[in-house]
């Protein structure tokens, strides 16, 4: 799919397409590695489309490829910027960690409808649509979205095999107890956070340049949030491919749907039905499914594990404390 | 001998109930001191605070002879003191060998190194020999026995090469074989250097393998001594009987 062109709205498809795999993936690294659910990373993206059509409107950078220059910097900035929010938001967790991360979407929001100056607020902003040539006219955007897929996949698979990855990890299933063990939580918590929303940020970016128009309610929209999240659960929370391919599904399916059943909001009952089939059968998203399957399988095929030298069976006892 | 843990008139209070009530008590270097007490004696409390998972309501601690100001779990094993949790807690999604990576110390600045480097591998693999895991290194935690998962708790806070252990019940629902496995553990452990407090409902055990022994009653201290002492004095039979 990655390298086929087609009609413009086929471009359009591969591009959110591609945009939403860029942004489960780097979701995956907050959500999936650490399991720490944030429903903020919208804010983020929102961000980054601000700062694109910002500098636009008054830094002047000028049209063309210009902008995507100035990406990397928005990423990075970005990520610099969310390290104290962070810091003070991973001093939750779990459900009120995702309540707190929610009420910044909507404080971003907010700001972007209130900071007049630099917003506009609900006018919008927009971007001066760049000449490239109306038959290629998606491919720049597109391809600018798939370097940041490409990034996230590459920051996804780097971090899983780093230390942090394992420091993640090891928060995810017991935090309290890695904290016991030295492990430096709040730093593994952060630093992850900051690359991730660094990457979304970008994905905004592109986002905000691509369809030229921005507005508070669509740039920092709590369903790209929720897009993220399902997108990561039906591919595989913690996975490298899974997010990817969480997106791959859904995002067809949904615009299919939306085209389908479009007059109605039967649509999103068919979106969430896609949800709940997988969530049903395969609860541990796609890929960790099919490869416990496998593991069955090869192990049924192999003679039985002999018990290890120590037995096992739990004597309870009473009195303990 | 010095004191390697003071606990100066520390007190913790939940709500209306005071927990730990101006205990004060010390572990010297080298010893494996016994802390017992009735349930809701204050023992899971006193150690929940020493290791920075609850700030303390009054009174304070020393590691080494220096207060510690704002105690921090991670700080703390750090700087060599570590913790065992009651019924073995270990990371159920890593395999053996990753729990016991995790746990080696190392800095934020390592954050970017291999998963698991050829250093750490090694010593993890010496220690899963030590505790006759050595054929599961790659077998994820939850798919260990609770007797496993007991004795790679165990080998975990090793990685880090404390120099004292808190034990909370180290022998809680682990069967007859395996507290002498683990007891040969701490023996050996002790035999090389290291100082462990433990708190454990298996008065045998506690008997033969501490000394001193403390104990708490109502969030304080009542009676410090060796084993001997202890069994026969007055205020430890008052407290576990009754008045």
């Amino acid at each position: 799919m990655p390298f086929v062109f087609g009609a413009a709205w086929q471009m359009n498809l591969f591009f959110f397409t591609v945009m939403y795999a860029a942004l489960a993936s780097a979701w995956n690294i907050v959500g999936g590695y650490s399991g720490y659910i944030s429903l903020g990373h919208a804010a983020f993206f929102g961000v980054g489309a601000y700062a694109v059509a910002i500098t636009f409107n008054h830094v002047g950078i000028g049209g063309g490829y210009r902008p995507f220059y100035v990406l990397p910097l928005v990423g990075i900035g970005v990520g610099a910027a969310s390290v104290p929010i962070a810091w003070v938001a991973y001093r939750t967790r779990a459900a009120t960690f995702a309540i707190v991360t929610v009420t910044l979407l909507f404080v971003v929001q907010q700001l972007a409808f209130n900071l007049r100056s630099l917003t506009s607020g609900s006018q919008g902003l927009s971007l001066p649509v760049p000449s490239f040539p109306v038959s290629t006219y998606e491919h720049p955007f597109y391809y600018a979205m798939l370097g940041v897929l490409a990034l996230s996949a590459l920051a996804s698979w780097y971090v899983r095999g780093s230390r942090l990855g394992l420091m993640l990890f090891a928060i995810r299933d017991d935090e309290d107890r890695a904290r016991g063990l030295g492990v430096q939580t709040t730093f593994a918590k952060v630093s992850s956070f900051a690359l991730s929303v660094g990457l979304v940020a970008m994905a905004g970016g592109i986002w905000a340049y691509y369809i030229s128009f921005i507005y508070p309610q669509f740039a920092i929209d709590p369903l790209v949030t929720i897009g993220m999240v399902l997108m990561v659960y039906l591919g595989g929370k913690g996975t490298i491919w899974g997010p990817i391919l969480g997106a791959f599904i859904l995002v067809p399916a949904q615009q299919y749907l939306a085209y389908r059943l479009g007059a109605s909001q039967l649509y999103l009952v068919g979106y969430s039905a896609i949800f709940l089939v997988v969530m049903l059968f395969l609860p541990r998203g796609i890929l960790p499914s099919i490869s416990d399957r496998l593991r069955h399988l090869k192990a049924r095929r192999r003679p039985e594990r002999t018990e290890g030298a120590v037995s096992d069976e739990p004597v309870e006892r009473v009195a303990v404390s | 001998m010095s004191a390697l843990l003071e606990v100066e008139h520390l007190e913790k209070r939940f709500g209306g109930v005071t927990a730990v009530d101006d205990c004060s008590f010390a572990v010297e270097l080298g010893t494996v001191t016994g802390l017992i007490g009735p349930n809701g004696s204050g023992k899971t409390t006193v150690f929940n605070v020493v290791t920075g998972y609850l700030p303390a309501d009054g009174g304070g601690f020393r590691l080494d002879g220096r207060s510690v100001r704002r105690p921090d779990p991670s700080r703390l094993a750090r700087s060599g003191l570590i913790r065992t949790f009651q019924h073995a807690r270990v990371f159920p999604n890593l395999t053996a060998l990753e729990n016991l990576v995790v746990a080696a110390p190392q800095g934020w600045r390592a954050a970017g190194r291999a998963r698991s480097p050829a250093d750490l591998r090694a010593r993890a693999l010496e220690l899963l020999e030590e505790f006759t895991l050595d054929g599961h290194a790659g077998t994820p935690a939850a798919e260990l026995s609770f007797g496993q998962r007991k004795l790679l708790e165990f080998a975990s806070i090793l990685m880090s090469r404390p120099r004292l252990v808190l034990l909370d019940e180290p022998m809680a629902g682990v069967n007859p074989r395996l507290v002498e496995g683990i007891e040969q553990h701490i023996r050996r452990l002790h035999a090389e250097g290291l100082t462990f407090l433990v708190v454990e409902h298996d008065m045998p055990l506690v008997m033969r393998l501490c000394d001193p022994v403390i104990v708490l009653d109502r969030g304080r201290k009542i009676a410090e001594g060796d084993p001997e002492q202890i069994q026969n004095d007055p205020r430890v039979l008052d407290a576990y009987l009754g008045d």
